[in-house]
């Protein structure tokens, strides 16, 4: 009889807060990891406000002003900054190309699962074995590629094939190929499944399921996503300089070394504006491709 | 009228001339001019690559990376290299939020002088030119630290503070915080009203609106946010000790200008390794969040 009593009216009161045992975790970890940190990184706010930190930022500051635009130094520039625009567009082209084979075979729908396969024999086990290991083999490339930062790739190039832009168009190709693959494959794996279903229905090979049923569906997601990367290519690109990869980022090292401050303001500058350019056009062009009114 | 069929072949005629349109002449042709310019100006070589000179080249070098050195010494070392280079990108990450958070206020518009909260102003015109200055220094100031680059700031901060992880770490965190700033003021610009205008509706003062209104709405995608960027930042704290910010990337550049090949792969493979874990728990956490 007991627990046919009504509970009493206390439960009206708001219980406490609690914190569950994953928050509490979290924050414990967190606050280690903090001091940890903070103890490796070597962290001295105060270097920053002692006479010799401060000294050199003033000198930094003042000397970044008035920015450099005597034609002298622009004139060098032209150069560089179609070099870096160069290097940004056929590093994309070429990433799309590594990109989207190993990003179809990293596609859980087209090769292994999914409505695709649903008839497939069970029988055939060496076969199921041989798609799932081109799923993950590619998988592990597409991982490899983008993990490694351009940064290194490029440096890496350099070695190998000498200065220039064209160790700068390896690195980003390479690079950007894993980044690109990775998000194919993720939105041909979200497309929605009816056309396929239709058209495996009329007796459609794969092949033809993928050309008139999956790319309709996913081509404006996978050129906006193209487009997004080539920005972004752009600023990767202005900084391979770095490596001696050509384009923007050489001329931005030099001045830096050299202690041209000014012409350091001049260069960024640039960069910004190119960068924005860019922003705007493959905005413009995305919103067309998406349907969506331009902004 | 025989004008029905002739309209469904003109349709038909239309649509597949659509492809072939001159707009989109123009365009693959602009491309190809591009594409064109591009190849000669990057000395870009296809013949040199698929079988060639480069490709020699770079398979050669490539063979002279294997195998990794992996004596003891070497690894204990690579591990404190790694460590140094997570606290880097975590501390630059933290440092990012403290500046964003404390910028986003002043440079939202919805926050500072226009829409909901401020229907009910009375016209005061310099409260409101002061508020715009705020909001637009704000927003001047998030524009620059996230133009230039950071591996600029890193140099800039090198030359101040001198080598180490330590101006890495603000390299990292300033140029991150220009970022998760304006990503921050999107969030901030895009809340529900609803709850707002409710909570106008009791009365409550501007600041309970800011805490029970805004917040709550806003906060779980700032640390989406934020996760995400953390994962950018453990790349770019590779990158950044190309410049003496200390951590994996320093040791690269020691490692690629040494010819120390055997050395450089296990530095690869430990940013493989980092990159890899930091991506992972980011992951995990923004799925524990949603």
């Amino acid at each position: 009889m007991q627990s046919n009593v009504p509970s009493t009216p206390a439960s009206l009161t708001l219980p406490a807060r609690r914190f569950s045992t994953f928050q509490i975790v979290c924050s414990v970890l967190f606050i280690l990891t903090f001091l940890g940190s903070y103890k490796l990184a070597q962290v001295k706010p105060l270097l920053l406000f002692e006479t010799e930190g401060r000294r050199n930022i003033w000198k930094f500051v003042t000397g970044m002003f008035p920015p450099d635009l005597s034609w002298n130094f622009l004139s060098l520039l032209g150069r560089p900054i179609l070099e870096t625009i160069q290097i940004s567009l056929m590093g994309t082209v070429i990433a799309v190309v590594i990109g989207f084979p190993i990003g179809l075979l990293a596609t859980s729908s087209l090769t292994f699962k999914g409505i695709l396969y649903e008839r497939e024999l069970a029988g055939s086990r060496p076969r199921a074995m041989l798609r799932k290991g081109s799923y993950l083999l590619a998988r592990a490339i597409l991982s490899l590629f983008r993990t490694i930062p351009e940064f290194v790739w490029a440096f890496m190039f350099v070695r190998a094939v000498g200065l220039g832009p064209f160790p700068g168009v390896l690195a980003i190709a390479i690079s950007y190929s894993g980044m690109l693959g990775k998000v194919y494959s993720e939105i041909l794996e979200h497309v929605n499944p009816g056309p396929l279903e239709a058209l495996q229905a009329t007796g459609a090979s794969r092949l033809t399921i993928l050309l008139y049923g999956l790319l309709p569906q996913s081509l404006p997601n996978l050129v906006s996503y193209t487009l997004y990367r080539w920005e972004c290519a752009i600023r990767a690109s202005a900084i391979l300089g770095f490596v001696g990869a050509g384009g923007l980022g050489q001329q931005i090292e030099i001045s830096m070394r050299m202690f041209n401050f000014n012409q350091v303001t001049t260069l960024v500058a640039i960069l910004f504006v190119m960068v924005a350019g860019v922003d705007a056009l493959s905005a413009r062009v995305r919103n067309a491709i998406l349907g969506r009114s331009s902004v | 009228m025989a004008h029905t069929p002739t309209q469904a072949a003109g349709l038909a005629g239309a649509k597949r001339r659509d492809l072939l349109s001159t707009p989109n002449l123009i365009f693959l042709a602009g491309f190809l001019v591009l594409m064109a310019w591009s190849y000669v100006g990057t000395e870009f070589s296809l013949r040199g690559l698929l079988g060639g000179e480069s490709a020699v080249q770079i398979l050669t070098y490539a063979k002279k990376l294997f195998p990794p050195d992996l004596s003891t010494d070497f690894l204990l070392k690579t591990g404190y290299w790694t460590i140094e280079t997570f606290a880097m990108s975590f501390l630059g990450t933290i440092l990012a939020v403290l500046i964003a958070f404390s910028l986003v206020f002043l440079s939202s518009r919805n926050l500072m002088f226009t829409g909901l909260l401020f229907e009910m102003e009375r016209r005061r015109p310099w409260v409101r030119a002061l508020r715009t200055v705020l909001y637009l220094s704000a927003k001047a100031a998030l524009n620059l630290l996230r133009t230039v680059p950071h591996l600029v700031w890193a140099l800039i901060l090198v030359f101040a503070v001198g080598l180490g992880p330590f101006p890495g770490m603000l390299a990292l965190g300033i140029h991150t915080g220009g970022v998760l700033g304006r990503l921050f003021g999107e969030v901030m610009e895009n809340i529900e009203t609803q709850p707002i205008e409710a909570l106008q509706a009791t009365g409550a003062s501007r600041l309970q609106i800011l805490f029970y209104g805004i917040l709550p709405q806003v906060l779980p995608e700032f640390v989406a946010y934020t996760l995400y960027r953390w994962e950018v930042n453990i790349r770019e704290a590779v990158i950044l000790g190309y410049v003496g910010a200390g951590g994996l990337g320093q040791q690269i550049q020691i490692a690629i200008s040494l010819f120390l090949e055997h050395r450089l792969l296990t530095l690869i493979l430990a940013i493989y390794l980092i990159v890899t874990v930091v991506d992972s728990l980011s992951a995990y956490l923004r799925s524990r969040l949603a």
